[in-house]
């Protein structure tokens, strides 16, 4: 089943790891996360020249029409250098929604500005007590003439301090919790009575909490049809998933191979540590855990791709078992670098944090195991 | 689970259990007592104990310990961790005063003993070096005579606290031509020496716990030689054992299992999907903690009858760092998405920190817990040590 990319995707993954190679290794991308802003806008001008931005997006929408198959190729690379710039939040996540739930209006407003690089989103779907549940919104939207006003709290919004604009999870009906009654808003991140309180996140991002007291929304920023905003975030979510699957993928494979190296390298009682056999059985299963989550990841993404019906149920199962395997790799790949792992220094450490950080966005390996055997 | 205590003992435990109430020092209730405390502040409780005369429970009455029966120490390590008290200074207390007193010189022990219990002196212990790890034997600093003194040189790392001490216990290579093991010495280097630096080591959790500390051509006097020359290597093994003794962690652990319940009781709904798998998950570490103090009580119990556990010891450093590990990891999970969050060092209240207060250090927590494994001997070593020296593999 292994993948054999097209000569179109093959150049699409040569070109960034061309330029990452050259312009974003480990060093660049410490100055970079150390900056005021905490991202780049000249590299992420680069990524939009290099076409990244445009590249899963359909021909009709103006994209390069690569789907899924280049997310997979493009979060994979990304995950290799930690790319700290919101492509995920930006075309991954606020793209896919648009392209996905908006109207033809909608998509020819925004998806320009998003495959040119000239826009950044993210959006807001978490509250302080949903947990990873789509249903559970208490923040309200409720119309006023030919607004809507939106009222509540939206929590730990990755992006949102570099956002321009936002995709708003409210309650237009229903209660508390239930299914029906959920509706996306695209929300300008300027708007008067929006506040945001932002934060560094564990994996060198910004983040913020998002205060909302009566902003007002023109009816024709709803994304998509009035109540069923849960369905348009859960289709999301797949592809999301795919995406960090992706990423997680690309941090493990770093991550092994360092190891790997370090244990060659490293002597420990006159002999180098790669020769005592509980360190290569080990090693066996970090590498057995990133080769399962490799064909895990591709098969989602060809199910994305075909558009399989049950592509949510995989989703949730690639999320659980690539997650647990990128926690493995991810703390053995730290103990084996013994107190360098711990160090803020060594970049082991650093995609430590990014898989702690992926395993919690969409669902912690937990939740997406439960969520796996509760589909039929 | 409590040991069987007698009515003297009973007694006992409520004393410690009374003093603790009132006196443990409020501004030391922050939310990351290993992190967010000044080095004056760490040391308010050790003088409160050392005034009550209860500083060194593990030295003989001599030297100032309070002579108490192997189950009182028991019961006092345990109603301290209970309570959540910050430990006194390993390094101090539990490790190189031992030594001085066990293997040091009387002028050693008259100068040094007081300093470490009334808190003026505040050590560090200077065993790893970049190329090291686990490997203590390979120490490569270096110690050459020259005249009344030594002079020093090399590079000591993960050394903890380093920023705050005032004197630093190194293992020191005096004899490059013997065996690893048989050229090692133990010597007590004043960190005002000229030569001595410290540089931080900043770890993935933001937070300056360990540093680098370089020695270039410090002149040490010989009279801060512990024991003899090219012995060191017999006392590291008797410090190291104080050591792995006291990494089981039956309190802390018991504490953050409690807090982690109290938790996944707020956040999670028991309609939540995975609220079956945090009751089941907890009640495993639950479990595991029982185990594990129940094995100490039976090795406590065993010790009192004279006798030592002697290499078993390792199993607590194993299942007490990997059960710590567990907790903190449910934690960061049970808090959910304000687990990417991590607070900014040096620690501020000015600083925003989303989500409930609860949760505010579970990021740095999980991160900072990788530690336990990989220190003090790693879990990899400890059971190497078990295999050859209980199993006889």
């Amino acid at each position: 089943m292994d993948i054999q990319l097209t000569e179109e995707q093959e150049l699409l993954r040569s070109s960034i790891q061309r330029f990452l190679r050259d312009q974003y290794d480990f060093d660049e991308r410490r100055k970079i996360v150390a900056t005021d802003e905490g991202w780049s806008r000249k590299h992420w001008s680069a990524f939009a020249e290099l076409g990244l931005c445009a590249a899963p997006f359909q021909e009709s929408s103006g994209g390069l029409g690569g789907g899924s198959l280049a997310t997979m190729i493009v979060m994979r690379e990304f995950g290799r250098h930690l790319v700290i710039e919101p492509y995920f939040e930006t075309v991954v996540l606020a793209g896919g929604l648009i392209e996905d739930a908006g109207s033809p209006e909608q998509r020819e407003a925004f998806l320009p500005n998003i495959m040119d690089g000239s826009a950044i989103w993210a959006v807001a779907w978490a509250e302080g007590r949903s947990r990873y549940d789509f249903n559970n919104v208490t923040t309200t939207a409720r119309r006023q003439g030919d607004n809507f006003v939106l009222s509540g709290a939206k929590a730990a919004v990755i992006g949102a301090p570099w956002a321009d604009k936002l995709i708003v999870s409210a309650r237009t009906s229903g209660g508390p919790r239930d299914r029906d009654g959920v509706s996306l808003f695209v929300v300008d991140r300027h708007s008067a009575n929006l506040h945001l309180q932002s934060f560094k996140t564990v994996d060198g991002r910004r983040a913020a909490e998002l205060t909302l007291m009566d902003v007002h929304v023109p009816a024709s920023q709803l994304l998509g049809a009035e109540g069923e905003g849960v369905v348009a975030l859960e289709a999301c979510r797949d592809r999301a998933i795919a995406a960090l699957c992706a990423e997680a993928v690309g941090a493990m494979s770093v991550l092994n191979s360092a190891t790997l190296e370090y244990s060659k390298a490293r002597k420990q009682f006159g002999v180098a540590l790669g020769t005592f056999q509980v360190l290569q059985h080990r090693m066996v299963d970090m590498f057995i855990a990133l080769e399962e989550s490799i064909s895990l990841t591709q098969h989602l993404s060809l199910s994305l791709a075909a558009r399989e019906p049950n592509g949510s149920k995989l989703a949730s199962g690639a999320k659980s078992k690539v997650g647990y395997a990128a926690r493995f790799v991810a703390e053995q790949a730290v103990q084996l670098h013994g107190g360098m792992g711990m160090s803020d220094e060594l970049n082991v450490g650093h995609y430590f944090k990014r898989i702690s950080s992926i395993n919690i966005q969409f669902g912690d390996p937990a939740y997406h195991l439960m969520r796996y055997a509760q589909q039929s | 689970m409590e040991l069987n205590l007698s009515s003297e003992e009973a007694a006992f435990r409520d004393e410690v259990r009374a003093f603790i109430a009132e006196n443990y020092p409020a501004e030391m209730r922050v939310p990351n007592p290993e992190t967010d405390l000044s080095k004056e502040q760490m040391l308010l409780w050790h003088r409160i104990l050392h005034q009550k005369g209860w500083i060194a429970p593990l030295w003989p009455k001599e030297h100032g310990g309070p002579g108490w029966s192997i189950t009182q120490r028991f019961i006092f390590e345990q109603e301290t961790s209970r309570a959540g008290t910050l430990p006194p200074l390993a390094f101090s207390v539990t490790m190189v005063g031992p030594v001085i007193y066990t293997f040091g010189n009387d002028a050693q022990k008259q100068k040094f003993l007081p300093r470490i219990l009334s808190g003026e002196d505040w050590w560090c212990q200077g065993y790893s070096e970049p190329g090291s790890g686990s490997d203590l034997a390979s120490v490569r600093t270096k110690a050459v005579r020259d005249g009344d003194h030594y002079i020093v040189n090399g590079h000591k790392t993960w050394t903890t606290l380093a920023q705050h001490a005032d004197w630093i216990f190194c293992l020191v290579r005096t004899d490059p031509s013997a065996k690893p093991q048989a050229g090692i010495s133990f010597l007590l280097i004043d960190m005002k020496s000229p030569g001595v630096t410290v540089r931080p080591i900043i770890t993935i959790d933001g937070s300056h716990e360990v540093n680098d500390v370089f020695l270039e051509d410090v002149r040490v006097p010989v009279e801060n030689l512990i024991g003899e020359e090219n012995k060191g290597w017999t006392y590291a093994k008797f410090l190291l054992g104080n050591e792995r003794t006291s990494m089981a962690g039956i309190g802390r652990s018991t504490r953050y299992l409690e807090r982690l319940k109290h938790i996944v009781r707020t956040e999670i709904g028991e309609d939540d999907p995975t609220f079956g798998e945090f009751i089941k998950e907890i009640a495993r570490v639950e479990l595991d903690v029982l185990a594990l103090e129940a094995t100490e009580l039976r090795i406590v119990a065993q010790m009192s009858r004279g006798i030592d556990p002697g290499p078993a010891a390792s199993l607590f450093k194993i299942r007490g760092t990997e059960i710590f590990q567990r907790i903190t990891d449910l934690t960061h999970q049970a808090i959910g998405n304000y687990g990417l969050a991590i607070r900014e060092h040096p620690v501020s209240a000015n600083r925003f920190m989303p989500g409930p207060d609860y949760g505010h250090t579970a990021t740095e927590k999980y991160l900072n817990s990788r530690k336990l494994s990989i220190y003090g001997g790693s879990n990899e070593i400890q059971r190497n040590i078990i295999a050859k020296a209980v199993l006889g593999l």
